[in-house]
């Protein structure tokens, strides 16, 4: 091969590569919230919202596996979607810190329902116009379940925050425990910033103050206050989590990890 | 619905045989996930559309078509594709009559929906006194494509089919 044909050949698998970590960085905020969500199945504080939880942990698992099964065929080796879901170290899950905070209680599971379908929904509006036709297929398909998350999402933080002492208490106490995890969710790795560049990506930085507007005015209404927040953590699209994750993949990954290539 | 697929007439009888595992009563082309079948060189091609990303009864309805066409004698390929996405339009007429006497409050329209989901209007329709004197119980019930009412003149609880657009 020519150093010519080389550099060409390298060129197209960085490409591949960016877009396979930018397929990534989408699919395990759903995988790992699916996942917290999950845990909640036979425990939440009523049969109705034990059902919601699980209902939309289910839709999220959906739409996780078609981005694996589209990685799988962009790394084109043998990663197929289940390898990349159960198999990879703790280090190679680029997903937001904010998806992996405990179910503290109720108004954790929903502060943290809320700030991610919020950017959630405004992500895959976006998504749906990328030069990609399989990641714009799969936003078309998934919007329209993420619309039903944030309706339910919204919809509880007004119910807690004007509900009781107790309720507004708690929910306020979740909402200014999580904010700080916010900012991390328009923080541009350098594969984002690439696959923007293409046409591919979403540029977040578009809907940021759009974002916080919209939470503002859910928590306008629910009663409660917006967090005077100055600093924010991330790290999570690097692969360095927070003490949780670890428990998290733990069981997530115990089967595959006990009888390696074992099926349902 | 038919008119929305591309669908050889001489395989409709197949299809028609095949139903959603979790709603019996609907045939897949009364759904309207079956978005193509023709015979192509001796071979049955499917496409097929997910109605929710998760649902588990995906993979079961896709065994089903291919049984039921290998039975035929036909060799069958079966693709599921994403778009365009299916939406609660492309339930037949005939599959809203099936979901309503099977117990299961059909699709409203979009606006409507909201305004139901969101418990602020009564217009939901009992399916067993066939009341509009009824309530959300939850957005989300037995399965990913419906909600939970409850109707306070009959008391009788029943599904509510969730519009998807």
């Amino acid at each position: 091969m020519s150093p010519r044909a080389q550099s060409r050949g390298l060129t197209r698998k960085m490409e591949n590569e960016n877009l396979y970590q930018y397929i990534l960085g989408i699919a395990d905020n759903s995988l790992i919230l699916g996942q917290r969500l999950g845990e909640l199945c036979g425990h939440g504080p009523s049969l109705e919202t034990d059902i919601a939880l699980t209902n939309i942990s289910l839709d999220l698992f959906g739409q996780v596996r078609s981005y694996y099964q589209y990685a799988s065929k962009v790394a084109g080796n043998d990663r197929d979607e289940d390898t990349i879901a159960m198999k990879r170290p703790e280090r190679e899950y680029v997903n937001v810190l904010l998806v992996e905070q405990p179910n503290t209680d109720f108004g954790y599971v929903m502060a943290r329902q809320f700030l991610f379908d919020v950017y959630h929904f405004m992500f895959l509006t976006e998504l749906q116009n990328s030069k990609d036709m399989t990641l714009a297929a799969i936003a078309k398909k998934s919007i329209k379940e993420v619309s039903y998350h944030l309706r339910f999402s919204s919809d509880w933080i007004k119910r807690l925050g004007d509900g009781t002492e107790e309720s507004h208490k708690r929910i306020q106490n979740a909402i200014n425990d999580l904010w700080t995890y916010t900012d991390e969710l328009f923080h541009q790795t350098d594969a984002d910033k690439k696959m923007i560049a293409d046409g591919i990506g979403v540029d977040t930085s578009k809907f940021k103050e759009q974002y916080y507007k919209q939470i503002s005015n859910v928590l306008d209404e629910a009663t409660l206050e917006v967090p005077d927040l100055k600093y924010f953590q991330k790290g999570g699209k690097q692969g360095i989590h927070t003490e949780h994750m670890g428990y998290i993949l733990a069981e997530l990954q115990y089967m595959q990890r006990a009888y390696p290539n074992m099926e349902w | 619905m038919i008119e929305h697929a591309d669908i050889d007439t001489e395989l409709i009888p197949i299809l028609d045989k095949v139903s959603d595992p979790e709603i019996p009563v609907l045939t897949i082309l009364d759904m309207g996930v079956v978005r193509y079948a023709k015979l192509v060189d001796d071979v049955v091609l499917i496409k097929l559309t997910p109605t929710y990303s998760g649902c588990p009864a995906m993979d079961v309805i896709s065994d089903d078509v291919k049984a039921a066409f290998e039975k035929a004698g036909y060799k069958v390929s079966i693709d599921l594709v994403l778009t365009p996405a299916w939406t609660t339009d492309w339930i037949s007429e005939e599959g809203r009559d099936a979901l309503e006497k099977y117990g299961i409050a059909p699709p409203l329209e979009a606006d409507a929906d909201k305004e139901a989901l969101l418990g602020n209007k009564k217009i939901v329709k009992c399916t067993n006194c066939g009341s509009q004197n009824t309530k959300l119980v939850s957005q989300f019930g037995s399965t990913a494509c419906k909600a939970l009412f409850q109707c306070e003149d009959c008391h009788e609880p029943f599904d509510y089919f969730k519009c998807l657009k």
